[in-house]
């Protein structure tokens, strides 16, 4: 078991482009780590250039501390399965299974012992005299993770394992994939573009685009508090809201906000016709920003509320299965917000929103990133 | 285990990295790899297309003097097919061949099978081609001697069915032989041809047309030639690039009877081998591939252009 | 059912007809003349025997002459399908520099230097060489001129081959030939068989080839056998032609049929047989 070190790597194709861009990046040991990323961000790339099917133009590759830059594909001590799993047709389930030890011209007898174990491991049972167009697309992803597995590599990369299967099948595989990569306990890197996988699957995730490093952190930081708008759009299965805004009031300054006089620990930011509560420690009054809070962290009231709040009229809702995706029409400005299905308001109905205060983030209003000090998510 | 070297940020890594294709080979073996076709393509196509232009401004004969000792005779050759009144003829007739059994006949034919078996019954579409196809692949001196048989003067079988017995077509009307002969067996790559080409037109504006009521004429004028123009230029041109190079008349007619039908390819052999005289056929044989090459850099840019 | 539809569909089976019969009737010969005791050159019921067959196998050359067309053909498609599986492999998956001039080279080259074009430099070259009346020689030129269609056809195939399989095993640390052995060779399997038997029909009905270069007549090919036949000073051989003409083409048109079966007809470049 290994953990993958990567430093200053860029990958640059002969027409320039800079499919990987300076980038840094460390995997720990029986990590189970997510390259996140719309296509053409580079995510396969580096995948790839960590199997070593790719040359890293600058930047080192370190595999369990060795330099693996230069090194041949096969030579790294690397696993991979391909996003159409790559399963020899004319060779039966077993002989896919056993072909990196037949490379290494391991015996045939041992060969088979690790067919039966491996194949047993991932419920193939009966199935190892078949032929892999005999077999369905879940049966197919698990032979070609069995293989993987039978190389006994200290790196396991996957790239989009999930998104050849049907919608079902895909959660079903993705509780599947989970449990395998605990109790394996391989360093596990994988790309995909779904970002719901990744929150699922994942340990670390690193949200790239165009060849950087958006965020790297932990599903639910990523989730909570994006560092910039980037990843605040990209991350979420309801977009977060994201409204210009105006910085009212900063801690502790007693200002009154929408015309109620409670002060506010906490400062204030004005947005759509009304404001919320926000840390605004370190940005001044007054100052332009973009205010990010999720659908999910939003209250809906249909009462009178005090505090900073907005105000607005419903104008659709969308049922989401168990919640409803609420649109809010605040001063022009559109506002979703979830709500427990029994709670759905008819549209027309006037409500009120209100959010606490940690959940509002503020970006800069030109870079997108993620401004003031603002005390970080617990838990 | 590798070598821990320090990173050299900012310095493009170029030194000993293993091969970018997907199985490793490198460019040094896939040279390798490319090495025997080549040296046959270059030894048996390459070189005979060039040696052709230098054979063909020598005298150099199969038998005589100038076989042993050719000498150069510069443009003689050249000058010497210009003014060849059988050359002119068999330009004449490849041309003729060209317009009747290609531009014409295999196209039409070819065309109107396609268009007339969309929607002909499974059975029937089958039987046809097969029967189409069937003459494309049988062996070019067997369908040679099928129409022998075919226009012999006694018994074959077209005096048999026209009731014109004694009339040896292969003797007085060789051309019209031979257009025959070729519509019938190349018929089947313009039908393969235009029945895809079809296929790709849009089903959906054939449904337009129907719907207003358009006749089939009309659709095929507006609606289908818009969408294969492109494809009746290129196969034209294809199909017309083989016929004129095609050496089956020599199976058929021998040229004869008294260079009536001997067509650029017959002349060519009658010339080279009968007559002996190598120089005087490659300067013409270099005339050929010159043609060959205009028109077959117009058929590809024309394919470029539409893909 | 209006007279106008009535009329339409007699005229479309009409033409269907005359078109069925114009491409049947040439060949019902080659159906009815070898089993006729008495063959004519027209088409008529035959009176049913075997002797014509008996006669024909028992000709000195008929037999003989499918013996050197089978060495001829299967040497040619054996070294074509060789070659040219290396080349498109070399092609299709590694950078060469050059390698779109050189596609392009040979799409134009398997156009323009027809058999025709290159007959008078190949016969002097062979005559030089001293391999005149060669079948060896002839399937060399053969294979010369067909390898660059079949260099495009295959790297088509090979084009549409997944990467993935062959990345796959690399990952796993095999070697090039392992590669090459384990994976390309039985994936690419089906298209090597399309050539070969592209490549031995090809070969089976070229005349021109064999015709210029071999003077013996125990070395000539079927094809060319036929035509002298029909050279045969006075009355043609008719117990023998006919039914050399049903043997000659069988070959071809059943391993047409099972390519076809498979994989479907393929038409390619300048390679007409």
């Amino acid at each position: 078991m290994a953990g993958i070190d990567i430093e200053g790597l860029a990958t640059v194709y002969p027409n320039g482009v800079r499919a990987v861009d300076g980038l840094d990046l460390t995997v720990a040991d029986g990590e189970f780590f997510a390259l996140l990323g719309p296509s053409g961000c580079g995510k396969t790339t580096l995948l790839r250039t960590i199997a070593g099917l790719e040359s890293a133009t600058e930047g080192t590759v370190r595999i369990d501390s060795a330099d693996v830059t230069r090194l041949e594909p096969g030579k790294r001590g690397v696993a991979m399965v391909f996003q159409d799993y790559a399963l020899f047709p004319h060779m039966t389930v077993s002989e896919n299974i056993t072909y990196p030890l037949k490379v290494r011209r391991v015996a045939a007898s041992t060969r088979a012992d690790v067919a039966e174990r491996t194949s047993a491991e991932l419920s193939l049972h009966g199935l190892l005299e078949r032929r892999p167009g005999q077999l369905s697309g879940g049966q197919q992803q698990r032979v070609a993770l069995a293989r993987a597995i039978a190389s006994e590599g200290k790196v396991l990369l996957l790239d989009e394992p999930l998104s050849n299967l049907d919608a079902r099948l895909r959660l079903e595989a993705r509780t599947f994939l989970k449990k395998l990569q605990k109790d394996l306990g391989i360093t596990t890197v994988f790309v995909t573009h779904d970002q719901a996988e990744a929150l699922a699957l994942a340990d670390r995730i690193a949200v790239m685009q165009d060849g950087k490093l958006r965020q790297l952190g932990s599903p639910r930081e990523v989730f909570a508090r994006p560092t910039n708008t980037f990843v605040a759009n990209f991350i979420g299965s309801t977009p977060m809201n994201l409204v210009p805004g105006v910085v009212a009031a900063t801690p502790g300054d007693g200002r009154p906000v929408d015309g109620s006089s409670h002060g506010s620990a906490m400062g204030a930011v004005s947005l759509a016709g009304g404001s919320l509560p926000a840390a605004t420690v370190s940005v001044p009054v007054g100052a332009e920003v973009t205010v990010g809070i999720r659908p999910e962290y939003l209250t809906l009231s249909t009462g009178d509320v005090s505090g900073p709040s907005l105000r607005g009229t419903v104008v659709v809702a969308e049922n989401l299965g168990t919640m409803s995706l609420v649109s809010v029409d605040c001063d022009g400005t559109l506002i979703g917000v979830t709500v427990p299905e029994e709670d759905e308001p008819a549209p027309g109905t006037p409500v009120v929103l209100t959010a606490p205060a940690q959940r509002v983030l503020l970006y800069d209003k030109e870079s997108g990133e993620l401004l003031a000090r603002q005390p970080a998510v617990v838990g | 285990m590798a070598t821990a070297s320090p990173p050299v940020p900012g310095r493009p890594a170029r030194v000993r990295r293993p091969a970018q294709d997907v199985a490793g080979l490198g460019i040094g073996r896939a040279v390798g790899f490319l090495a025997p076709a080549l040296l046959l393509i270059g030894a048996f196509l390459v070189f005979p297309a060039i040696w052709t232009i230098y054979i063909g401004i020598t005298n150099y004969r199969l038998t005589g003097v100038e076989a042993v000792s050719p000498s150069i005779v510069g443009l003689a050759n050249y000058t010497r097919a210009l003014n060849d009144a059988l050359f002119h003829n068999a330009l004449w007739l490849t041309l003729l061949f060209v317009l009747g059994s290609a531009i014409i006949g295999q196209n039409i034919l070819g065309f109107a099978l396609a268009w007339t078996m969309r929607r002909a019954r499974p059975a029937v579409r089958r039987t046809v081609e097969a029967l189409v196809l069937l003459a494309w692949i049988l062996p070019s001196t067997v369908v040679a001697y099928l129409w022998i048989a075919f226009f012999d003067r006694d018994t074959g079988t077209l005096n048999s069915i026209l009731g014109t017995q004694g009339t040896a077509w292969l003797i007085d009307y060789p051309m019209v032989c031979l257009v025959l002969f070729n519509t019938w067996r190349g018929t089947a790559f313009s039908m393969m041809l235009y029945s895809s080409a079809l296929q790709a037109v849009p089903p959906s504006q054939l449904e337009s047309a129907r719907m207003v009521g358009a006749s089939g004429w009309q659709t095929l004028r507006d609606i289908v030639f818009p969408h294969i123009r492109g494809h009746v230029l290129t196969n034209t041109l294809l199909i017309s690039l083989w016929t004129a190079n095609d050496f089956s008349p020599f199976l058929l007619t021998k040229g004869g009877p008294n260079h009536e039908s001997e067509t650029v390819p017959v002349y060519i052999y009658n010339v080279a081998l009968q007559g002996g005289e190598l120089g005087y056929s490659s300067a013409i044989s270099f005339l050929l591939l010159i043609a060959n090459l205009l028109v077959a850099l117009l058929y590809l840019r024309l394919l470029r252009r539409r893909s | 059912m209006t007279p106008a539809y009535v009329v339409r569909r007699i005229g479309f089976y009409t033409v269907i007809c005359a078109i069925t019969l114009f491409f049947a009737v040439p060949m019902l010969w080659i159906a009815s003349a070898p089993f006729d005791a008495s063959p004519g050159l027209g088409v008529r019921w035959p009176d049913w025997t075997l002797e014509n067959f008996r006669k024909t196998l028992s000709h000195p050359y008929a037999l003989h002459s499918m013996v050197n067309s089978l060495l001829i053909c299967v040497t040619t498609a054996v070294a074509v399908t060789a070659f040219a599986a290396l080349a498109s492999y070399a092609l299709s998956r590694v950078r060469i520099p050059g390698r779109d001039a050189l596609l392009y080279g040979l799409l134009l080259l398997s156009s323009v230097v027809t058999g025709t074009a290159a007959m008078v430099p190949i016969f002097v070259m062979m005559f030089q060489l001293g391999l005149i009346d060669s079948r060896f020689g002839v399937a060399l030129v053969m294979t010369g001129g067909l390898l660059p269609a079949a260099i495009f056809i295959l790297k088509d195939f090979v084009d549409a081959v997944p990467k993935s399989y062959e990345e796959s095993a690399r990952v796993f640390g095999a070697s090039t030939l392992q590669i090459l052995r384990d994976v390309v060779l039985p994936v690419a399997r089906p298209g090597l068989a399309t050539i070969m038997v592209w490549a031995f029909v090809n070969a089976w009905g070229n005349f021109l080839v064999p015709f210029l270069l071999i003077r013996s007549i125990e070395k000539q090919p079927g094809a060319v056998l036929l035509q002298t036949f029909t050279d045969e000073g006075g009355s043609a051989n008719l117990a023998v032609i006919p039914v050399f003409s049903l043997l000659f083409s069988i070959p071809v048109v059943v391993l047409y049929l099972l390519v076809n079966s498979r994989y479907g007809f393929r038409f390619h470049g300048g390679i007409k047989s």
